[in-house]
């Protein structure tokens, strides 16, 4: 085992358990999210959506909606001079061009929700009375809502492509031909995932001004990806990016959806400019739930190669996303990750998977936590499972067989091509048997594993382990400025963005143990674009090892500017001088703290550049008790272990695992976005899209390693926003599995619902 | 139509359309925006505020029903300065992350243990399972309010 992470001894905060500096206003209600904020003279959006999945725009009249009380205007695609503006792509690849999404619809409507209309009036109130004004003629044609009929090609959503198919992903890797003919066993399956969404308890919202006089448009309530949005928004409006400025608040919650560039972002900003006024515009729960990002519906079949005993050699089939009526910035992410991951932590020496992108009239999809991996874990860990039954090999050794080791690190996953910048990947460092053995002896494997299909008080009990790895530290950059203020304090400028994760806390950790001074002389902002020159934000699980590193730069910096301030003070030359606890010293016992510099403007960026992806890794244990007279299940027992390279805060990074654990629960049991035939979503409030509440799932256990720091970093550690969610598909469907083993019952589909629980087990009685 | 009550402490009157909830009226009449709106059908929770004693969809009631009324927000559960002991809880349990939904459960948790500072877990999961929090998966809220109860049962003790 390697030593832990030596780069800097004298830690105070780092990895430990400290209460978040953004908990006071939040508790105290003193946060500021978007609505909280209004402008004297401020306009009210309100957006007029589509309730025809697929048609021709023959005409819309908004005469009516223009004469109600209250309203001031209503913008359609007529008012959009010369081409609609379509939404960039933050991978782009060669076939994606074409289903980029327009800002607003012109000729034709794709998705029930797409934009057709944007009403502006005094209050919010009267907008949304307004949308009832507006009529649109539209001619319907026939819709595609699965990816089957999509493939088929009868109605085409993008008559110029000529297809329904946005790309095709091809993961490859070894032979893959030769693995399968040398195999003495293969399993083959056809599973699938269901539509969902992130739903932040925030809905989104923007507040966009325009400063007619010196040409600059400012928009609050940004999240994620400030200065991207602002680079793609100024583009649009024809305005230099300096002209644009992306203004963070408080942001309830992003899990991957809140942030990305929307059809919205642009009109309220247009809106803005046009009249020359504030508008504001706040989603109500139904928009949100069809017009945000959607996430997660994937299907597959494939099979893997095993040798007798139980060792992986190769894995092939097709995957099918259905991404919905557009490619949105990030929509191909789940795609391509689905493919490249699904082999996760397992040695998997021969690949070839095809990810096929489909087009369908349903909301565009895009990233939801652990994007296209949780939808990968699910699929290989339900045919792990079903390959040590027809091997015979007990569950735990067939995975223990083909973990990752120390030794074969870093370790290629397979190449993705068409290459969207990150073809090739390799995990960075760690034994994933390390995880794997902690899982087991916190779980009690040994006992747990007696109860395996056992009827107790008319419940069948089943049990599970499954692992999975997580991708972070997403590149390309980030930077961080930090400035020394006249008092001695530090004014930190992070170009990472929060988004509930604590990210105020996390950097001043940092940055209070690379300066050696005390937590509170620092304070963190972040995420707006006027705080410095460029900036990233927080995806991918970034913000703490790339945001963090940058803080490490910028530290550096700074104290080497002290050094050389104090130097002079003293009169001695910088190398005479030791720094320790933010006091300059020599060795006759004069010193000068760094308060007493603060004249001197010290004023530093710092950055760190990283293209490598940082992979934590683990392993997650669920024990179900099945009533199979409802089809009910509880989750008895959740235990996950995860080794994130170096813990900043175990507080945060507990609650990150948590937190994201539970949503998987919502995933596997209640969470489903479902349409009729037509293209109509059926949810429209969170009484029918069902997430977890304080009463589901009351036991969440988790254990977090920092045996294996990442080499990519000067901190070691590794992103881990997203790992919680990653295996609780597989891990929880197999254990209800093992729960039914009984009955023969093989769950290939979610969500698990009662009755869809209920409906295996009496499809079970009647063929026996 | 012209209401008057009382909020957190401090008696108020405001003019207001009859349609105007009393989220919407606290939030931006009031300007008490620490109550947060999520969904605006009675099913999210973060709107709760204290109303006469109970835990009140401030979405789901009109601004009009609130004449006379007492009226608690999380503006009221906060000290001059500092945090209160349920608040303190929240902090040290880590029972809030993206800090939406924390103004309702603050407030849900408040009326419960003020009511019953003896309430056990299952109690306590019961009553805030009509809150929804997409961030924390609810364990640390479960544990701050349990952690808070001791406050409870010495300031109910006080008081008899
Ligand atoms: S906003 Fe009132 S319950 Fe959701
Ligand atoms: S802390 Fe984000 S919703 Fe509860």
């Amino acid at each position: 085992m390697k030593p832990h992470h030596g780069a800097h001894t004298s830690n105070t905060y780092i990895g430990a358990h400290i209460e978040r500096v953004e908990d006071y206003r939040f508790l105290r209600g003193e946060g500021k999210y978007l609505d909280d904020i209004s402008r004297e003279g401020q306009w009210h959006a309100a957006f007029v959506r589509s309730q025809i999945a697929h048609g021709v725009i023959r005409s819309i009249d908004v005469s009516k909606a223009l004469a109600m009380p209250g309203v001031r205007a209503v913008i359609t695609a007529a008012d959009i001079e010369g081409d609609i503006p379509t939404i960039p792509f933050r991978r782009p690849n060669p076939t994606i061009g074409p289903y980029a999404q327009p800002i607003i619809a012109r000729d034709k409507v794709r998705y029930f929700g797409e934009p057709i209309a944007m009403i502006l009036a005094d209050s919010p109130e009267l907008a949304e009375d307004a949308l009832q004004g507006v009529t649109a003629d539209i001619e319907q044609l026939p819709v595609i809502i699965d990816c089957k009929s999509a493939m088929a090609d009868k109605s085409l959503l993008f008559d110029v492509t000529g297809s329904n198919l946005a790309s095709i992903f091809n993961a490859d890797k070894g032979d893959v031909d030769a693995a399968f003919a040398a195999a003495d066993f293969i399993i083959r399956d056809q599973l699938s995932t269901q539509r969902q969404t992130a739903l932040p308890m925030e809905t989104r919202g923007l507040l966009a001004e325009w400063d007619a006089k010196n040409g600059k448009l400012t928009v609050s309530g940004a999240a994620k990806l400030p200065f991207f949005n602002r680079s793609t928004m100024a583009a649009m409006m024809n305005l230099p990016e300096t002209a644009v400025d992306y203004i963070e608040l408080d942001v309830g919650g992003g899990f991957g959806a809140r942030g990305e560039f929307y059809p919205e972002d642009f009109l309220v900003a247009f809106g803005a400019r046009k009249f020359d006024r504030p508008v504001k515009w706040i989603e109500d729960r139904r928009e949100h739930l069809m017009a945000i990002g959607h996430s997660r519906e994937a299907s597959c079949d494939v099979e893997l190669a095993f040798s007798k005993d139980g060792v992986m050699l190769g894995m092939r089939g097709d995957l099918f996303l259905n991404i919905g009526a557009y490619v949105r910035p990030n929509g191909m992410t789940p795609v391509r990750n689905a493919a490249q991951f699904m082999s996760g932590p397992y040695r998997m020496p021969a690949i070839h998977i095809a990810a096929y992108a489909c087009v369908t009239n349903k909301t565009p999809a895009g990233t939801y936590r652990g994007p296209g991996r949780y939808e990968g874990n699910f699929f290989i860990e339900r045919l792990i499972d079903q390959a040590a039954a027809g091997l015979g090999v007990d569950r735990l050794e067939i995975r223990r067989r083909n973990l990752l080791t120390h030794e074969e690190m870093p370790y290629s996953l397979a190449t993705v091509l068409p290459s969207d910048g990150r073809a090739d990947t390799q995990c960075d460092s760690g034994d994933y048997r390390v995880c794997f053995d902690a899982c087991v002896q916190e779980a009690n494997w040994a006992e747990k594993s007696k109860l395996q299909g056992k009827l107790i008080d008319g419940r069948y009990h089943g049990v599970a382990i499954g692992c999975f790895i997580e991708g972070g530290a997403s590149g390309p950059q980030e930077n961080a400025r930090m400035v020394l203020e006249k008092n001695g304090d530090i004014s930190l400028f992070a170009g990472s963005s929060g988004i509930g994760q604590g990210i105020e806390t996390i950097l001043a950790q940092i940055a209070a143990d690379y300066l050696e001074i005390p937590m509170e002389r620092i304070t963190v902002f972040h995420g707006s674009t006027n705080l410095l020159k460029q900036g990233w934000g927080s995806y991918g699980s970034r913000a703490t090892v790339m945001g963090g590193s940058a803080v490490i730069d910028a530290c550096k910096k700074l104290l080497a500017l002290f050094r050389i301030s104090a130097a002079k003070r003293l009169g001695v030359e910088p190398d005479a001088i030791t720094i320790a606890e933010g006091v300059a010293r020599l060795a006759d016992g004069r010193s000068v703290p760094l308060a007493e510099v603060a004249s001197d403007h010290l004023e530093v960026d710092g950055s760190f550049k990283n293209q490598t992806p940082t992979y934590t890794y683990g392993s997650a244990f669920a024990h179900v008790a099945v009533d199979p007279g409802t089809g009910h299940v509880d989750v008895v027992d959740y235990v996950v272990v995860d080794d994130v390279g170096r813990i900043i805060n175990s507080m945060t990074l507990h609650g990150q695992v948590m937190g994201a654990a539970v949503q998987g629960f919502g995933s596997v049991f209640t969470e489903e976005l479902i349409y009729n035939d037509e293209g109509q979503l059926l949810v429209g409030s969170l009484a029918d899209y069902l997430i977890p509440t304080a009463s589901d799932y009351p036991v969440v256990r988790c254990v977090s390693m920092e045996q294996f720091p990442s080499p990519t970093n000067p901190l070691g550690a590794k992103g881990a926003g997203e790992g919680g969610i990653i295996p609780v598909g597989g891990v929880v469907t197999n254990a209800v599995a093992n729960a039914l083993s009984s009955f023969g019952v093989q769950p290939k589909t979610l969500p698990l619902t009662p009755s869809r629980v209920w409906e295996m087990i009496e499809d079970a009685r009647v063929r026996a | 139509m012209s209401v008057r009550f009382e909020v957190n402490g401090k008696s108020v009157s405001v003019d207001v359309s009859p349609r105007t909830t009393l989220a919407d009226c606290l939030r931006h009449e009031l300007h008490l925006t620490g109550t947060h709106v999520g969904c605006e059908h009675g099913v999210c929770g973060a709107c709760t505020v204290i109303v006469n004693g109970d835990a009140v969809r401030s979405c789901l009631m009109l601004a009009v029903q609130a004449n006379g009324a007492k009226v608690t927000t999380v503006e009221g559960l906060s000290p001059e300065e500092g945090l209160s002991p349920l608040q303190t809880a929240f902090k040290t349990h880590h029972a809030l992350q993206c800090g939406f939904c924390t103004p309702g459960m603050l407030t849900t948790i408040h009326a419960l243990l003020s009511e019953e500072p003896n309430a056990d877990e299952d109690r306590i999961r019961d009553v805030i399972s009509g809150n929804l929090c997409r961030c924390t998966g609810y364990i640390t809220i479960v544990e701050a309010a349990m952690d808070a109860r001791a406050s409870y049962q010495q300031s109910r003790g006080d008081k008899e």
